[in-house]
């Protein structure tokens, strides 16, 4: 009787062998194992070792001479691999997210186990900030490709269930994606039928871990998110980025946003801005953005979420000021200069 | 796929190809040029980029040739199922959300922009663009391919909504036949497909018969045409 411990899975590895001079044929028990004690306590799985070899497609070595701790170091390899996929089949949801890519074979492939991708069609800053009676977002209707602007009619604040909104800057796709885990999540909570719904604070804390997890995977969703919303009087506004940084505010916002419009809301930002006040104060970030992002577009909406309900407004285009006598003689006293 | 940290992400990928699909009153046109190029060879000089996948749907590929094509024989494939299942034409959402997992999904092998246009009974015409990444997006129109880059200005003059079916024809030709004179991954011929609820027509129009931009001069069979045309003798000083 010989035993391995797996470290890493924390495994006890028993075989048994039946000796036999021409082949070894021999059946390993997977056990788990809650202390240090040889001895095995309920077994999880039994594979027979001659498969365990087909799947190491070890050629004809005669094991008996390299052996017992070879043959039951390369089961405990093998077990490794087993075991740590059949573990993420048990983790709930975020097997979803590692599996729903292996839903069909087909349709997608597990080739790269080391995946940082590149954005292609990107959103820029999106804006949120608690008022009176909620939260107001704003983010325009851009999606980049590159230096090209390609899309001008992209929403990026979506409806989230009853009490949330969400805006999303970085891959398109990738919202996209996540739009469809959070209605699957929204799905869900309403199949209960308990008549609790999820609140913002809750849907920030998932998209956090969502973010998180597939951060730890070199797998991210190319995002930047902010979730804001109101539950029961409670306004929550937050924030989450591609490598599962979240924060809670009373101002966010996303890529460009967080130097150009921060600043001014750090000034301005008041606990009891009213509707109109806020949607200036939005404005005047959104100008400036538009001035100097490169990616900003001049069509945005602007959506407001309160206790009664979510408003994303239809899209609007802002005034810009150029008639400065500045920038109508800029090198007056210094020709050649820009 | 060789990218290294500092590859610059803000350079999307050049895809030889024009391709592009607009929306009239009643369906839709897709529109491609023909020219397959590996490097700086012309492998197919009379290529069709339009392929179908169902009777109603057909779409638009530009990239990677065998990435497109395998893309596009899965979605025929899942469709055909669906098809049977349904018991009635897929529709253009349908085909085109297929296009999207695929991919989505494999977002960092693939390398192909796809324009997915169609009709059914429940929508109409529809486009739907597919970009690099795997992005969804509904469309009155969409552009894609190397030669696109050429057309943003001129859909955003030209583009008019509720065309009838002879303007957006004209449109998709003198758009494509534009990018052709500029950008050398795109060239040979422009080919046509109209989609609407009666069925699908195929259009072909040779390079030869395309108009003339700036700077191109009209074709002739020689120079010795030209010189009899003129006068008795030339080519004097």
């Amino acid at each position: 009787m010989y035993t391995l411990l797996g470290e890493e899975l924390n495994l006890q590895i028993t075989s048994h062998f039946h000796s036999s001079q021409q082949k070894l044929r021999s059946t390993i028990v997977i056990t788990s194992r809650g202390c240090r004690s040889s001895k095995p306590s309920s077994p999880i799985f039994r594979v027979d070792c001659e498969s365990v070899f087909d799947l190491l497609k070890l050629s004809t070595v005669d094991y008996q001479s390299l052996g017992i701790s070879y043959h039951a170091m390369s089961c405990h390899v093998i077990m490794k691999k087993f075991l740590s996929r059949k573990q993420s089949e048990e983790n709930g949801v975020f097997a979803d997210m590692v599996s729903s890519q292996n839903e069909s074979s087909l349709l997608s492939s597990e080739g790269d186990s080391q995946r940082t991708q590149y954005p292609y069609v990107t959103g820029t800053s999106v804006i949120g900030i608690k008022y009176k009676d909620g939260i107001l977002m704003a983010a325009d209707m851009g999606g980049s490709y590159g230096s090209t602007i390609r899309y001008k009619s992209v929403e990026r604040l979506k409806q989230v269930g009853k009490h949330s909104l969400i805006g999303a800057s970085g891959e398109i796709s990738d919202f996209q994606e996540i739009l469809r885990y959070l209605d699957e999540l929204i799905l869900h909570d309403n199949m209960w039928d308990d008549g609790n719904s999820l609140g913002p604070k809750e849907v920030h804390n998932y998209l956090t871990r969502v973010m998180y997890n597939r951060r730890n995977k070199f797998d991210p969703l190319w995002n930047s998110l902010v979730l804001g919303g109101v539950k029961n009087g409670q306004k929550y506004l937050g924030s989450v980025s591609m490598i599962g940084v979240h924060f809670e505010d009373d101002h966010v916002a996303t890529g460009f946003g967080n130097h150009l419009a921060r600043p001014i809301l750090r000034e301005e930002w008041r606990e009891d801005l009213t509707f109109e006040e806020g949607v200036k104060l939005l404005e005047k970030c959104m100008r400036n953005l538009l001035y100097r992002d490169r990616s900003a577009v001049n069509k945005l909406q602007i959506a407001k979420i309160t206790e009664e309900g979510l408003t994303i407004s239809e899209p609007y285009s802002l005034k810009t000021y150029w008639n400065f006598a500045a920038f109508k003689n800029p090198t007056v006293g210094a020709e050649g200069s820009w | 796929m060789d990218r290294d940290a500092t590859a610059d992400v803000n350079a999307p990928h050049s895809m030889g190809t024009t391709i592009v699909g607009v929306t009239y009153n009643g369906g839709v046109i897709l529109g491609a040029d023909s020219r397959t190029s590996t490097g700086l060879y012309v492998a197919n000089r009379a290529s069709d980029k339009i392929t179908q996948l169902t009777d109603n749907v057909y779409i638009c590929r530009s990239g990677s040739a065998a990435d497109s094509q395998i893309v596009s024989d899965y979605v025929r494939y899942f469709l055909h199922q669906h098809t049977i299942q349904l018991g009635q034409p897929a529709t253009v959402k349908v085909a085109a959300n297929l296009v999207r997992l695929l991919a989505y999904n494999n977002k960092n092998m693939l390398q192909t922009g796809i324009i997915v246009g169609g009709w059914d009974k429940y929508e109409g015409g529809k486009i739907y663009g597919i970009p690099l990444g795997g992005t969804i997006l509904e469309q009155p129109f969409a552009i894609g391919g190397s030669g696109s880059s050429y057309l943003y200005g001129f859909f955003d003059q030209a583009w008019k909504d509720g065309m009838t079916k002879e303007e957006a024809e004209q449109l998709v030709v003198k758009a494509v036949s534009l990018a052709i004179a500029r950008d050398g991954a795109s060239g040979g011929v422009v080919r046509t497909v109209t989609i609407n609820s009666e069925g699908v027509t195929r259009n072909f129009y040779p390079g030869d018969q395309l108009p003339l931009w700036h700077d191109e001069v009209e074709a002739h069979n020689s120079l010795l045409d030209i010189l009899n045309a003129s006068n008795p003798e030339p080519m004097s000083t």
